[in-house]
């Protein structure tokens, strides 16, 4: 098998200019995608049979907890590629996610929340999904304190590594949370194996929705991570090269 | 003789499978713990003290909900194969309603459920009304799944039969023509349960 694109993706300068190119498209898609889901979801979409208008809380509580999950995974995949191969534009992805990931568990946390108490009765509970949500929060804080915690960012990213990869039992502990025990929270929707419990005038702007907000965080992942790579990478060759291409242009300064 | 990277590689193996072990153990040894509420059926398959706090979800059973003074009001908790009396003094979340699933904070008292605190627990079923209308479905459309037994069924066919009876996904198998009600639904005062008919 041929892995050349591969190794030519993970050098930092060809990593750099290939998030130059695309992360707009990620961005601008991303944006478009969530302005439709929103006017689907807040205006066309049917109010629910039974939580009436309260239910459209669904158009941002689902995509963010989607994404919280899911970019644990990748920054628990970029933690072990971290610590067994040393490649050093997985450590500045690993840290690049975690920010934005503890921001998308923070906001499903406070969008549960406003959902839960005009329809549960209460703001918070200490269920098993709640709590495990929460717990995925924390991980998040640690893998952000942690990095900050070394002076050399290579030790802090093999930290951070370790500490994603341990807190990643607990991604599917939230998920299954539902199926396995009882809790407040009732069970998913869409997020599962067989036909969603949503009638398709509701569940078009969800999807949209997902989407679109799946794209603003590879937006947000290229830019932080392109970021923290001409941090890291300050002194080299390319960098040095790259600005003083960048400063024969007007635009810059 | 491993070079550095596979010693790295089957270290970093070892941990995930070590702690998946860990937490598979761990939670299967305390289910019961993690149980945010009890059932009906394990509170009367099991002796409950007095004065022991604890939370107990179901369904509302039809028919059964009484209004006394003030906010006073006293229903029927279900799991479909047994039910409680509940008392309740306070204001009731929105959603409460007969056929709904709520999740009450008490204590037992001489066989009744008095609880201080009660909350709604909504299904994740999404529909517009007409529809609901349409399928007849509105009132007590809510199944007896998510009302899991912590103690009296050993946790391997209740998953199971949480996943398979397809009975959270009784609304849409009634949107695709095929009539009937999945078990365990709740509906015209009696509560078709898993195995047992029960009156209200």
């Amino acid at each position: 098998m041929n892995w050349t694109w591969f190794h030519r993706l993970a050098s930092p300068p060809s990593f750099f200019r290939f998030a130059e190119r695309f992360a707009p498209w990620f961005g601008g898609l991303g944006l478009l995608l969530l302005l439709v889901a929103w006017y689907g979801g807040l205006v066309l979409a049917p109010a629910d049979y039974q939580q009436k208008d309260a239910f459209r809380i669904i158009y941002v509580h689902v995509p963010a907890a989607a994404v919280s999950l899911s970019l644990y995974i990748a920054m628990a995949v970029c933690g072990a590629i971290t610590l067994i191969w040393r490649m050093k534009l997985a450590e500045c992805v690993l840290v690049a996610i975690a920010p934005v990931g503890a921001s998308f568990t923070a906001l499903a946390l406070l969008t549960g929340m406003l959902w839960g108490k005009p329809m549960w009765g209460a703001y918070w509970v200490w269920d098993a999904r709640l709590t495990a949500e929460l717990v995925l929060l924390f991980l998040y804080l640690g893998v952000v304190g942690l990095n900050g915690a070394f002076d050399d960012p290579r030790t802090a990213a093999r930290a951070c590594g370790l500490l994603a990869i341990v807190g990643a039992v607990n991604v599917p502990i939230v998920h299954y949370s539902v199926v396995w025990w009882n809790s407040l929270h009732q069970g998913s929707t869409i997020l599962k194996f067989g036909k969603p419990n949503i009638s398709a005038s509701m569940a078009w702007p969800l999807y949209a929705g997902l989407l679109g907000t799946y794209l603003w965080c590879g937006y947000a992942v290229l830019r932080r991570a392109q970021n923290e790579l001409l941090l890291r990478e300050r002194g080299t060759r390319w960098v040095r090269e790259m600005g003083t291409e960048l400063a024969g242009t007007a635009d810059v300064c | 003789m491993m070079s550095k990277r596979q010693k790295r590689m089957a270290a970093v193996a070892a941990l995930v499978v070590g702690l998946a072990l860990t937490a598979v153990f761990g939670f299967t040894a305390f289910r019961k713990n993690m149980m945010y509420f009890y059932t009906p059926t394990d509170i009367l398959d099991h002796q409950v003290a007095d004065d022991a706090r604890l939370r107990l979800g179901g369904l509302v059973m039809v028919g059964s909900v009484k209004r006394g003074d003030g906010l006073q009001v006293d229903f029927t908790l279900s799991d479909c194969e047994k039910s409680l009396p509940v008392r309740y003094d306070g204001i009731l979340p929105d959603l409460f309603k007969e056929g709904q699933g709520i999740v009450a904070t008490g204590t037992m008292q001489n066989g009744v459920f008095v609880a201080d605190e009660v909350l709604a627990k909504h299904d994740e079923n999404y529909m517009p009304p007409e529809l609901a209308k349409s399928l007849k479905t509105a009132d007590g459309k809510h199944s007896c799944a998510p009302f899991k037994s912590a103690t009296g069924v050993s946790p391997a066919p209740r998953s199971q039969a949480v996943s398979s009876s397809s009975a959270p996904r009784s609304a849409l198998r009634a949107r695709e023509g095929t009539v009937g009600r999945a078990d365990g639904d709740v509906k015209g005062g009696v509560i078709v349960g898993r195995d047992a008919v029960v009156p209200s």
